[in-house]
């Protein structure tokens, strides 16, 4: 797929809507729509969860094999919500339908399909909602904006829902604060009900519950990962650093995002923890019970995220620590900043936070009793308790994509900045409009980052691939540094397709790399293993190669 | 065809009063249909707002828009990511006032196969006009109901009528208002996204509120009607001792009427985006959810999967790996720390993963 597929084929979008309205216009070709959607669950990952209907089915199969009383199934389970969630139910009666919203999307934006606009993706929800619960609904019909939901109507909210992901651009912009995540979190919950969802998130759900991590690795293969960074850091920097796991009454326990551990580029990261934590000489410690940071249950339901993050805390109390470190992650921190202290019974036992090495008590985080690694960092740098070389990340010339839920759902945008400026020479910010509160999504996040989605991924990807180009032809930006797992595993994709030169790596990357260790060898490799340029002190004065033809081209 | 529905939809509710003052119905257009036009509106608003405040807020999900409160010396957007109360009202004032999430609004177009970004306020300062000029409008009519007018309403009225243009002066409001109303309606019809995704029922009120404005103004600037009959009826109408004077023209009752009509539609429709935008948890809560805990009245327990469950079944792998055992059949009690282990290759394990990329988040 993704090797078929190119640019030119995906640019030429045409956002002209169709003739007929979409009130009637419900169907979805399955087949014809290949590269735009994600298989389905597999009974086996559901089974293991418990959760209704597990059956073997595909989207592009005629027969869902849905329960016969779906739709009451559906009715209720919307009843029920509507009764949960204020969000829910205001954002159902409020839209004015002005469409502020409608080109903040990156998937309208990539694709042009006018329901992608998030307002429209939330009238599929709307339009039943109005047609069971409103008296204008029941009494007007289409004039109001209602349908009865059938297989169709089912068809289209699991092909819109599962390309949102839940990235929360749209209700920056929205005068009334709508929040098409909360609609598509509900939707998806729903459609949950029925047995209908997709693998990328089920597996990992299971995955995650079961050993820990969305890999589905076992104790043993996490110590060994972790074992095999410890001994490339040796390597590069000829210490051997510290590695306590499931460690009982160390201070702080880590968690981090397993890819981190696993993938690449996340691992040249965990190699920036590694250093840092052994530099500073940190009494931690990592488990491998709660190896997993990002919590998959986001992109599931409300009751799945619970069931998930339910672990943190529970490590953190059997192991006896006093407070929890957080890892480079995006979801995992929308579901510790704003779900964890309600889910997950108030976390008495544990203290709040306060940095062994500089004192500061990270007041802000007093009832989670979890701080963010960059909020952690910024506070090592601003105290001066860390010895950086940024010479040695010359070779970077960086730029930051603020990830959509730590921007949008907890407003951590300097912290990166700071630790950037302070490790790296060489950072330039894409336009305004693509950064911060503002940030594009990766256009994978939410469980979509399948191989069988590919076209949509480029397509969703296509806002954060224009903004990188720009800067990349500009300043010659060669790598995009992020503070996501889910960034880090998807963007590498979208720099290939649409910023073809950038790399994709972590915030902590470029602290490792600056990172003076006492005692470290002469460090001649960066943590990608790469040789550093011989004048390391003037790589950065001549421009790329790339820069130089781009330019070129678009001046002809 | 769902402007022409609309329009239709207000072309009939505009003749019905014609018809009615025909045959002779002033009371009940006086002051039934009024009545009971301002008891659905109020009624209809209090079960709605209602409705909403039954259902709680589970979680705290604020929509930051700044940098939030974390280091001392990291200097915060208290507006953008308002961490006090006193700091989230400033924010939902600035919202409702001065429609701050609106003037954000960008403009985004592929030009030379890349997504750019452009400013676009239009719509920000035409909904600002709007909404402004409706309630100087709104407030200028209170001359009608109460006698002597309130003192205040003439400072308005000289405001409003600042430049002196035409007699009887022209209300800059008045002019405001049907460019706004203007504006919104042809940004529908016009642009194809926007026709595309508009319900009837969007157009409907506007094209009421041009038939508010358009008779109101009639009444104003062309065919006056008799002030004293109408003075007489509002007066009437606020005192609970109605009366329906003689005499007052057809074109007051098709506006009256029009404004019974959006009154009763009002809590039915969109248009509670009025209350509601007072109640948006992305915007009304605090962003302070890792400091103060947000209690969700209707938590339940879930099941989860304990340390035991997994030491239960991974015992053996963890032992050999090294690892510390809560429960060791053995004998060895846990412990801490990494110890030497044996190398095993781990295992991709059930259920099978489908997707190629790593990834979470």
């Amino acid at each position: 797929m993704a090797e078929k597929l190119k640019p030119e084929q995906v640019i030429d979008i045409d956002y002209s809507p169709p003739e007929k309205g979409w009130l009637d216009d419900a169907k979805i070709d399955f087949p014809a729509t290949k590269g735009t959607w994600n298989y389905a669950a597999t009974p086996e990952s559901m089974e293991y969860l418990e959760l209704p209907n597990a059956r073997k089915w595909q989207p592009y199969e005629d027969d869902w094999k849905l329960p016969a009383d779906w739709r009451r199934i559906l009715f209720e389970g919307l009843k029920t919500r509507l009764k949960r969630f204020r969000s829910l139910k205001l954002f159902m009666d409020i839209c004015v339908r002005c469409g502020a919203c409608a080109d903040k999307c990156h998937f309208y934006l990539g694709s042009g399909d006018p329901k992608n606009m998030p307002v429209l993706r939330a009238e599929l929800l709307r339009s039943v909602y109005r047609n069971d619960f409103t008296a204008f609904g029941k009494l007007l019909g289409r004039f109001a904006g209602a349908r009865r939901m059938d297989i169709d109507v089912l068809r289209e909210w699991f092909y819109y829902f599962y390309q949102c992901t839940e990235c929360r651009r749209c209700s920056v912009f929205c005068p009334y604060g709508i929040d098409t995540a909360e609609i598509t979190i509900v939707a998806r919950e729903l459609m949950w009900e029925l047995g209908l969802g997709i693998d990328w998130v089920n597996t990992p759900v299971a995955n995650c519950f079961r050993t820990g991590n969305h890999l589905g690795v076992q104790p043993h293969g996490v110590v060994d990962s972790l074992e095999f960074a410890a001994e490339e850091l040796e390597e590069i920097t000829g210490i051997e650093v510290n590695l306590p796991i499931n460690k009982k009454g160390a201070e702080i326990l880590f968690i981090t995002p397993s890819a981190d551990y696993f993938a690449s580029p996340h691992y040249y990261t965990l190699l920036g923890y590694l250093m840092l934590f052994h530099e500073i000489g940190l009494d931690y410690t990592w488990s491998t019970y709660a190896s997993e940071g990002g919590n998959f249950g986001l992109f599931h339901s409300h009751e799945m995220m619970k069931r998930l993050n339910a672990k943190m805390y529970a490590e953190a109390e059997r192991l006896g620590v006093n407070w929890i470190l957080g890892g480079e992650c995006g979801h995992m921190w929308r579901v510790i900043h704003q779900y964890m202290a309600t889910m997950n019974e108030p976390a008495d036992f544990l203290e709040t936070p306060r940095s062994p090495v500089t004192g500061t008590v990270f007041e802000h985080a007093k009832q989670t009793k979890m701080v963010h690694i960059a909020e952690f960092t910024a506070d090592l740098i601003h105290h001066g308790k860390l010895t950086l070389e940024p010479s040695r990340n010359d070779h970077w010339v960086t730029t930051l994509h603020d990830s959509c839920n730590p921007a949008r759902g907890m407003g951590l945008l300097e912290e990166p900045r700071y630790v950037i400026d302070a490790c790296c020479n060489q950072f330039h910010e894409m336009p305004e409009n693509t950064i911060r509160e503002q940030t594009f999504c990766c256009g994978s996040g939410a469980g979509l980052g399948t191989e069988e989605n590919m076209e949509m991924r480029m397509r969703g990807g296509l806002p954060r691939g224009s903004a990188t180009k720009y800067v990349a032809d500009r300043f010659g930006v060669n790598i995009l540094l992020c503070m996501c797992a889910i960034d880090k595993a998807t963007l590498p994709a979208v720099m290939d397709f649409w910023a073809p030169g950038t790399e994709v790596g972590g915030v902590h990357e470029m602290v490792g790399n600056a990172l003076v260790m006492s005692g470290e060898k002469h460090r001649d490799t960066d943590l990608r293993s790469e040789p550093y340029p011989i004048v390391e002190s003037q790589a950065h004065l001549a421009p790329p190669e790339e820069t130089k033809t781009e330019e070129a081209r678009d001046d002809a | 065809m769902r402007v022409l529905a609309a329009l239709i939809a207000v072309l009939v509710l505009s003749a019905i009063p014609v018809a009615g003052i025909a045959l002779g119905w002033d009371a009940l257009f006086g002051i039934a249909v009024p009545y009971l036009a301002l008891a659905v509106f109020l009624a209809g608003i209090v079960v709605k707002v209602l409705g909403w405040g039954m259902s709680p807020v589970p979680f705290r999900i604020t929509t930051t828009t700044g940098q939030q409160r974390s280091l001392p010396w990291i200097r915060r957007q208290p507006l953008e990511s308002p961490s006090t109360g006193w700091e989230t009202f400033l924010r939902m004032i600035t919202e409702i006032v001065l429609f701050r999430s609106l003037f954000r609004n960008t403009r985004a177009d592929l030009k030379q196969g890349r997504i750019v970004h452009g400013s676009a306020k239009w719509l920000w300062l035409f909904g600002l006009m709007f909404h402004a000029s409706f309630l100087v409008i709104l407030l200028r009519h209170f001359k009608y109901f109460v006698e002597p007018a309130p003192a205040w309403v003439g400072w308005l009225q000289n405001l409003d009528g600042f430049f002196q243009v035409g007699l009887p002066i022209i209300y800059l409001t008045d002019v405001l208002f049907m460019l706004a109303v203007g504006y919104l309606l042809l940004r529908r019809v016009l642009q194809p996204e926007l026709r595309y995704l508009s319900l009837a029922a969007d157009y409907l009120p506007l094209f009421l509120l041009l038939g508010i404005a358009g008779t109101g103004v009639s009444m104003r600037y062309l065919w006056k009607v008799d002030i004293v009959s109408v003075k007489q009826l509002a007066a009437g109408l606020l005192s609970f001792s109605p009366q329906s004077p003689d005499g007052i023209g057809t074109l007051f009752y098709v506006h009256l009427f029009l404004v019974s009509s959006l009154l009763a539609y009002f809590p039915f429709s969109k248009l509670m985006h009025m209350a509601g935008v007072f109640l948006s948890p992305t915007r009304n809560l605090a962003n302070n959810s890792r400091a103060v805990r947000h209690v969700n009245p209707w938590d339940y327990p879930v099941k989860v999967h304990t340390y035991a469950e997994y030491e239960d079944e991974f015992r053996q792998v963890m032992k050999a790996a090294g690892l510390p055992l809560e429960h060791d059949p053995d004998g060895q009690s846990g412990g801490g720390g990494s110890k030497p282990r044996a190398h095993e290759p781990a295992e991709q394990e059930r259920p099978h993963s489908a997707g190629e990329d790593s990834a979470d988040g």
